[in-house]
């Protein structure tokens, strides 16, 4: 009900789902092929997804145009389909707990925007996450115009809704994805004026080696080059787009060229008239949930924060694996053997035995894995953004599009008020404090904060943002009974919640962990001794584990449901069941019922403790989970 | 109004109506309902708390929230998430979207 914030709300049942080996978080290629190794090799496996079918961002939808790969992924998931892996499919993880020595908790909300209202536990001895990437962006005048939208996110709508965002588009900002979306959007239809590039494409040749031993690479950056080309579409280099023209959408953009910092030479803008703008500027892995939990993390050469992992794709947090773009932005093929190494890795550790099978399977993978990483790393200081870039802002720019907060008032809490952080500056301006959490104007408020001062292009961005997903309170509340163990910061904040202003507020949102949460991480950082997999490599790179930062106060725990930022009140509602596939399970029935088996089989069983010797990865013909087809 | 779809895409039979505003937009079965707006040339469905500035989808990926809408009197559904149903109505959400409360 709209307008009646206070009243009462009825109690939210949830499910647990016990027994598990492993919960993958993320059904893109990374947690897919994740998944079907893992059970491959006799694991018990829930595969948790927020979207209604596996794919991620590049498998995704139903696109005339199969992508490069696809038969490969169909193939990845018709074997899921067959496997022991509950793929559970409408499940926004929020969080991720740790209840001791190989025992988590992953705690969704179910729905196809996580409005279920449906908290589910899964409960498993390792976690592997697989959440992915999203777009980066860079604010400019103008961005908040309807019209203007994320070149990944106009690729996205495109692949799953078949719809363009307008008929002239022009693609701005910087990374290699430009050049395939803008020939998908040419694909289907859209005239495409300029794609805008602020790097260029020659830094590429600067690691000759890296394009050598990934011939497939340059293939495809050849391939949406030759296609552009064939449609006669400009792409222009070292130059960005610094102002959109309209008053309620998209009528004409500026593009200006840049000098080597990604300052806006003056004089040089020409106007460019489109009905929208696909703009994004690299992709950021989305590691909220680890770094909750004490995870490393590392910068990347493009100036995003990545989770560090071991040359088996575990984090510095014992148990939990990161695969795909959370362990740094690599592409779907890097994602897909880095998602199969986490799970062959786990799949030992679980086991603790290692056949010679297993371990040629391993080398194999981190070879793949390696040769990868290293186009992926040349690909990042390509396009690392420079620091001249917030010369495009002009005073009124909104910086936080959620909270609407200018660039003229970030700058005055720097320059004024002594601002030096992103987190100062979300406390004097309430930048970043919005619906999205800081997730779009994280990266943007951090640069402005260092004031232009910092030698690298992007200052670290120390803001966390424990949950991943807006959390209605009730799920919380509902967590605090019979959780009991280690789980203390999260039910904790059950009871916080509840006793807030009024228990109103409908959502928690991020701040408020910053206070709960911090247990957990330190409980999660166990010695690296007892690791069972010993990596000779040391880590990809080092930073300080977050738990371990000093943080500020927290602010604000609840927001007042009438007060600014504050959203309706949040009703629970029939979950919407998504298509059920084979081994695909949607959100539960309510009123605590256990999801149906979609066989019939005893519901609320879906997984046994293991049983001995079935964890046994080494078995010699055991069923191996297709290569990904990189070679 | 025409409609902005993929050539290539055949038409499909099952398509069917929500309303926007009160006024009929075609969706596909599979579509959400932002796609099923911009498939319409609607792209914004959404005003701002502060500068009553109007918005729609741009992440299109669940992230950002700027695509908020109203639909079926429902306030803050994602409307690059929720899928489209026959009959689904999709109002443009001002402000908060919590009528009878000052913003
Ligand atoms: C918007 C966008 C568009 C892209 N388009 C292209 C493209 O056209 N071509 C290309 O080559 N590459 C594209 N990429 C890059 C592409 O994402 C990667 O190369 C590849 O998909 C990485 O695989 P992954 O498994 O690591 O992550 P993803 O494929 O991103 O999969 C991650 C999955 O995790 C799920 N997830 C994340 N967080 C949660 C949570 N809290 N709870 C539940 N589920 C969660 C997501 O729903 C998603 O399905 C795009 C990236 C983005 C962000
Ligand atoms: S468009 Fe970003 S959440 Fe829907």
């Amino acid at each position: 009900m709209p307008d009646s914030p206070s009243e009462p709300r009825a109690p939210l049942d949830g499910y647990d789902l016990d027994g598990y080996d492993l919960a993958v978080i993320g059904a893109g290629p990374a947690g897919t092929a994740g998944a079907v190794a893992a059970a491959g090799l006799g694991l018990s496996v829930a595969l948790l997804d927020a979207a209604d079918r596996p794919g991620g961002q590049y498998f995704r939808g139903t696109a005339s145009s199969t992508p490069q790969g696809g038969a490969a992924f169909a193939a990845l998931r018709a074997r899921m389909a067959t496997s022991r892996v509950d793929h559970l499919a409408a499940h926004h993880v929020w969080s991720v707990t740790r209840d001791g020595e190989d025992a988590w908790s992953v705690h969704a909300l179910t729905g196809p925007d996580g409005d279920g209202g449906e908290p589910v536990r899964v409960r498993a001895r390792a976690v592997l996450l697989a959440a992915g990437a999203q777009e980066r962006q860079l604010p400019f005048p103008g961005w908040t115009l309807p019209g203007v939208v994320g070149a990944g996110g106009a690729q996205a709508m495109l692949k799953s809704g078949l719809v363009l965002p307008g008929k002239r588009v022009v693609v701005a900002g910087s990374g290699p994805l430009l050049l395939a979306v803008a020939s998908s959007l040419a694909a289907a239809g859209a005239r495409v004026p300029a794609v805008v590039e602020a790097s260029g494409y020659l830094g590429y040749a600067r690691h000759p080696r890296a394009l050598a031993v990934n011939p497939h690479k340059a293939l495809e950056a050849a391939y949406h080059g030759g296609a552009l080309l064939r449609r006669r579409v400009p792409v222009r280099t070292r130059s960005a787009v610094t102002r959109v023209h309209g008053t309620d959408r998209v009528e004409a953009v500026t593009v200006t060229r840049l000098d080597r910092d990604w300052r806006p030479v003056p004089g040089t803008g020409r106007r460019i008239a489109c009905d929208a703008l696909a703009v994004g500027h690299g992709l950021e892995p989305r590691i909220e949930l680890a770094t909750g939990l004490g995870c490393a993390t590392r910068r990347t050469p493009d100036g995003t924060d990545a989770l560090v992992v071991n040359g088996f794709q575990e984090t510095t947090v014992p148990g939990l694996w990161a695969a795909g773009e959370t362990a740094g932005v690599g592409g779907w093929q890097l994602a897909w053997s880095e998602g199969e190494l986490a799970a062959v890795a786990a799949a030992v550790r679980l086991s603790g035995r290692v056949g010679p099978a297993v371990s040629e399977r391993l080398r194999a993978l981190r070879r793949r894995r390696d040769r990868l990483r290293s186009f992926a790393d040349a690909m990042a200081a390509a396009h690392a953004p420079g620091k001249g870039w917030t010369d495009w802002l002009t005073d009124d720019t909104d910086v936080c599009r959620c909270e609407e907060v200018t660039a003229g008032r970030v700058r005055e809490a720097v320059a004024d008020l002594g601002a030096r952080d992103a987190r100062t500056v979300k406390l004097l301006t309430r930048a970043g404090m919005g619906w999205c959490q800081g997730r779009v104007c994280g990266t943007a408020v951090s640069c402005l904060a260092a004031g232009g001062t910092a030698p690298g292009s992007v200052p670290p961005t120390p803001a966390r943002r424990p949950f991943a997903v807006p959390v209605p309170l009730g799920a919380l509340a509902a967590l605090d009974e019979g959780e009991g163990g280690e789980s203390t910061g999260v039910a904790g904040l059950g009871r916080c919640g509840a006793a807030g202003p009024g228990g109103q507020g409908p959502y928690v949102l991020g701040e408020f962990a910053d206070r709960t949460l911090d247990g957990v991480g330190t409980r999660g950082g166990q010695g690296a001794a007892a690791t069972g997999l010993r990596d000779s490599r040391a880590p990809y790179g080092q930073s300080a584990p977050e738990a371990q930062r000093p943080s500020s106060p927290p602010p604000f725990g609840i927001r007042d449901a009438s007060g600014p930022g504050a959203v309706g009140v949040h009703e629970p509602r029939d979950p919407v069941v998504p298509v059920q596939r084979r081994g695909t399970r949607g959100p539960g029935t309510p009123g605590g019922q256990r999801p149906p088996a979609p066989d019939g089989r005893e519901p609320a069983q879906p997984a046994r403790p293991a049983e001995p010797g079935r964890s046994e990865p080494s078995r010699p013909g055991g069923p191996e989970a297709p290569a990904p087809p990189v070679d | 109004m025409a409609r902005r779809r993929a050539p290539g895409v055949p038409h499909d039979t099952a398509a069917f109506d929500i309303s926007f505003d009160g006024r009929p937009v075609r969706a596909l079965p599979g579509q959400t309902i932002a796609a099923a707006l911009w498939g319409a040339g609607v792209v914004a469905w959404r005003t701002t708390r502060v500068g009553g500035r109007p918005r729609g989808a741009f992440c299109g990926i669940g992230q950002c929230y700027d695509c908020l809408a109203t639909v079926n009197g429902e306030p803050n559904r994602r409307a690059c998430l929720v899928a489209a149903r026959p009959g689904d109505a999709v109002t443009t959400q001002e402000g908060n979207g919590r009528a009878g409360l000052a913003v």
